[in-house]
């Protein structure tokens, strides 16, 4: 694997490789979240999408600062119905311990829920006008905390286990193929809010300019030190150009070109330290007892329940836990980017996508769900130009203006899909465990 | 006058938008529920095949369009579908004889199925994005409306309009009578009876003779049918873009858990749940209440319960809530 991405970095350039390996390092965590939930405990969670979002989500909030004039302006309201939700849920939460379960009580919760939706939207309607109104085009939000960025992936990982919980609690009961579609369901609503929801996350119109935990190419190509050690780095090739001035440019050309890929190789760094810390975890915690009990449970609920395990329980635990390590890779995806596109979370993407990483990696084995991070990423980045490759190569008896040959090569973009599911379905099909199949030693 | 005003707007707005996008889904909610209950498995390749289907009715709607062939004042696909039908069922066949057989005859669990059928799903994608491309296509021609606004507004000497497009026509019209065709033959026929027998207990309906091959088979002519006449449906009414039909995968999902699973006359009552409570959620009254209350008490705001934007979450919840409350779906009762 390490040498194909060595390949795109010799043939094609070594920003587009770097970008290719850090992309592959993020979908390898998040492919570890859906490995535990999947592998582990054999739970379906579909809401991938979900969690990388609200991943993505605390990036935001943890980094930008906050915009003071939209908390004057509103933040008075929101805070009221932050105290109403509280409320709300203290209300309910003190009916359900207090009274029997009846058909009283279902529909007065029912009716307090729905009241105090209706009073929250009353009440934080001039608040949300307010802070949207606030300077539109750059804020119209409340901002965040102007934290350090690399926080947010400890507090995304939170944010995703906080709604792991709740979607817990409520669909973990249902039978697996619906608590695939609830869970797709439910993501797609998590979407829906952190879309239209413009006063926490500017919506549609996108943060950019997020904070780095990485220096700047623009300052990196002004700092001597850097200069020097690109200057050392291509000495041969340097000193091979007579001229001073042309020297001098060649140089300047080899900073730009270094530079970025210098901030490419830090992210890599941090997000390498993220991969094996988790690896270790999830390593240690397989091989655990309760590794053990987990494979128990999965693979006969009923008489792991006799022998006194609360399965439900450790179902909500490992669903929140492998949330969580999602959420982790949505704010390292953001914190790469440098830009929080809500519009961008799409089904595809996020979570199918990474089931097939799941699928063709080897569910129950954590070097099966990296392998596939990697495979399938790099898959389907170099689909379109391996496809392109091999167009070409079959019609190339074929003169360039064949329509057919036309249609063809204008719509190599979309054989990265065909190349999944020819993958997916194969692999299905003859190695139905994945290329590293799980392993259990009993040592 | 007021009152027949505001009786106007809802349904010009309302009712037949929702009657309309219901039957849409309804189609698409029995396509999922056969399959679920017959073949056993959640297809979330149902979007796509949708979307293929569509695309072959594209395709030969273009054909007839260069041979001068038409309908006159009704859209030339309503030709094309029937073609656009066997072109989907043949590829449901080709797929199930390579792929979902193998799985059926292991004998796999539900959730393999789903797996494989992301498979499907995203070769099914790749195949209509290559043949025809992932843009916006109108394919619609003919007389677009049956009523204008303005038309009706001059005939009644009301202030509302009511306007009435011919796909929305169509669209109710087609759904009524192949959902009637439909429940004639599952409840009338041998086949339908032996279907719904293998729907309730595989083994049973084995004992007593009857042959699985046929009855896979018989499923996907049903579904190709239901799948190409629901998509082509909605290109017709707005436009054909493979985004949006994997989307609507949703919603029809909705509608098909929110009927019962394996209920086909759950699953169509479904769609129109889904369509109205979308519709009748994110729709803004303020027009409504102007007409209907005295002018002292005429709302400010758009009295609107929820913004459009939230269209989809509102059918999800409500699938959420029938999966946490009634997971067998509102409308209980025998499978199939």
């Amino acid at each position: 694997m390490m040498v194909l991405i060595l390949m795109v970095g010799i043939f094609q350039s070594w920003n587009i490789a770097l970008s290719i390996f850090n992309l592959c390092l993020i979908s390898a965590v998040m492919t570890m979240g859906a490995n535990i939930q999947w592998g582990y405990a054999g739970l379906i969670n579909f809401g991938i999408m979900g969690y990388t979002a609200l991943g993505g989500l605390a990036a935001v909030l943890i980094s930008v600062d906050p915009v003071q004039e939209a908390w004057r302006a509103g933040g008075f309201d929101i805070l009221m119905s932050l105290w109403l939700i509280v409320v709300m849920v203290l209300v309910i939460r003190f009916i359900l311990k207090r009274f029997e379960k009846s058909k009283i009580r279902t529909y007065s919760i029912a009716a307090i829920i729905i009241s105090g939706i209706l009073l929250i939207r009353f009440s934080a309607e001039p608040g949300i006008e307010a802070i949207e109104a606030v300077d539109p085009a750059k804020t119209g939000f409340l901002g965040g905390f102007g934290l350090p960025i690399i926080f947010s992936w400890i507090v995304g990982a939170l944010f995703a286990g906080g709604l792991a919980f709740i979607v817990g609690k409520v669909a973990l009961g249902l039978r697996a193929d619906y608590l695939a579609i609830a869970t797709l369901l439910i993501s797609e609503i998590v979407i829906a809010i952190i879309k239209h929801e413009d006063w926490l996350t500017r919506g549609v119109k996108n943060v950019i300019g997020l904070k780095r935990p990485a220096p700047y190419e623009v300052d990196l190509q002004t700092t001597d030190w850097f200069i020097k050690l690109v200057e050392k780095f291509n000495a041969g090739k340097l000193s091979v150009i007579e001229n001073l001035a042309d020297r001098q440019a060649a140089l300047n050309q080899l900073v730009i070109e270094g530079s970025s890929v210098f901030v490419k190789l830090c992210y890599s760094g941090l997000f390498l330290v993220v991969v094996i810390i988790l690896l270790i975890l999830t390593q240690k915690a397989l091989y655990s007892p309760w590794g053990r009990m987990m494979r128990a449970i999965r693979d006969n609920e009923e008489a792991a329940n006799a022998m006194g395990k609360n399965v439900v329980k450790q179902h909500l635990l490992i669903f929140i836990l492998g949330s969580a390590i999602v959420g982790i890779a949505g704010a390292m995806l953001v914190t790469q980017d440098g830009l929080f596109t809500p519009g961008s979370y799409r089904p595809m993407r996020y979570t199918f996508l990474i089931w097939v990483m799941v699928i063709v990696g080897g569910s129950g084995n954590n070097f099966g769900a990296i392998l596939g991070g990697f495979v399938v990423w790099f898959l389907w980045i170099e689909a379109a130009p391996i496809s392109l490759f091999l167009i070409n190569f079959f019609t190339a008896g074929i003169p360039e203006t064949n329509a057919l040959k036309a249609h063809l090569i204008e719509s190599v973009p979309y054989f990265r899909f065909l190349l999944m599911g020819l993958g997916l379905l194969f692999i299905m099909r003859y190695r139905p465990k994945g290329i590293l199949p799980e392993k259990i030693e009993i040592k | 006058m007021d009152f027949i005003n505001a009786i106007i707007l809802l349904l010009n707005y309302i009712f037949i938008p929702a009657l309309t996008y219901g039957s849409q889904l309804a189609l698409g909610a029995i396509f999922v529920t056969l399959i679920y209950g017959i073949l056993r498995f959640a297809n979330f390749a149902t979007g796509d095949m949708m979307s293929f289907g569509t695309m072959a009715t594209i395709l030969f709607t273009w054909y007839f369009q260069s041979l001068g062939v038409s309908l006159g004042v009704l859209p030339t696909a309503l030709l094309a579908i029937p073609f656009g039908i066997i072109f989907m069922i043949l590829y449901m066949l080709l797929i199930d004889k390579f792929v979902f057989k193998y799985y059926r005859h292991q004998k796999s669990p539900p959730v393999q199925f789903a797996m494989v059928s992301i498979g499907v799903m995203f070769v099914t994608q790749a195949v209509v994005r290559i043949i025809i491309g992932p843009g916006d296509r109108r394919f619609f021609d003919g007389e677009k409306f049956i009523i204008k606004a303005r038309e009706f507004k001059e005939m009644t000497g009301l202030n509302e309009g009511l306007a009435l497009k011919s796909t929305q026509v169509i669209t109710i019209f087609v759904t009524i009578v192949l959902v009637s065709l439909l429940f004639w033959f599952l409840n009338r026929t041998k086949t339908g009876k032996s279907m719904k027998a293998y729907s309730d207990n595989e083994d049973l309906a084995l004992l007593s003779g009857i042959d699985p091959k046929k009855i896979v088979l018989v499923t996907w002519i049903i579904a190709g049918i239901l799948a190409t006449i629901g998509g082509a449906l909605y290109g017709l009414d707005k436009s054909f873009k493979p985004f949006t039909y994997f989307n609507n995968m949703l919603p029809i999902f909705a509608a098909a858990i929110v009927g019962g699973i394996g209920n086909p006359f759950g699953a169509f009552l479904g769609g129109y749940v889904i369509a109205f409570s979308e519709i009748l959620l994110t729709y803004a009254y303020k027009k409504f209440f102007m007409y209907i209350l005295p002018e002292s008490m005429e709302p400010n705001s758009l009295v609107q319960l929820l913004s459009t934007d939230y269209k989809f979450a509102v059918s999800f919840s409500i699938l959420v809530i029938v999966l946490i409350y009634r997971p067998s779906g509102i409308f209980k009762g025998k499978v199939l």
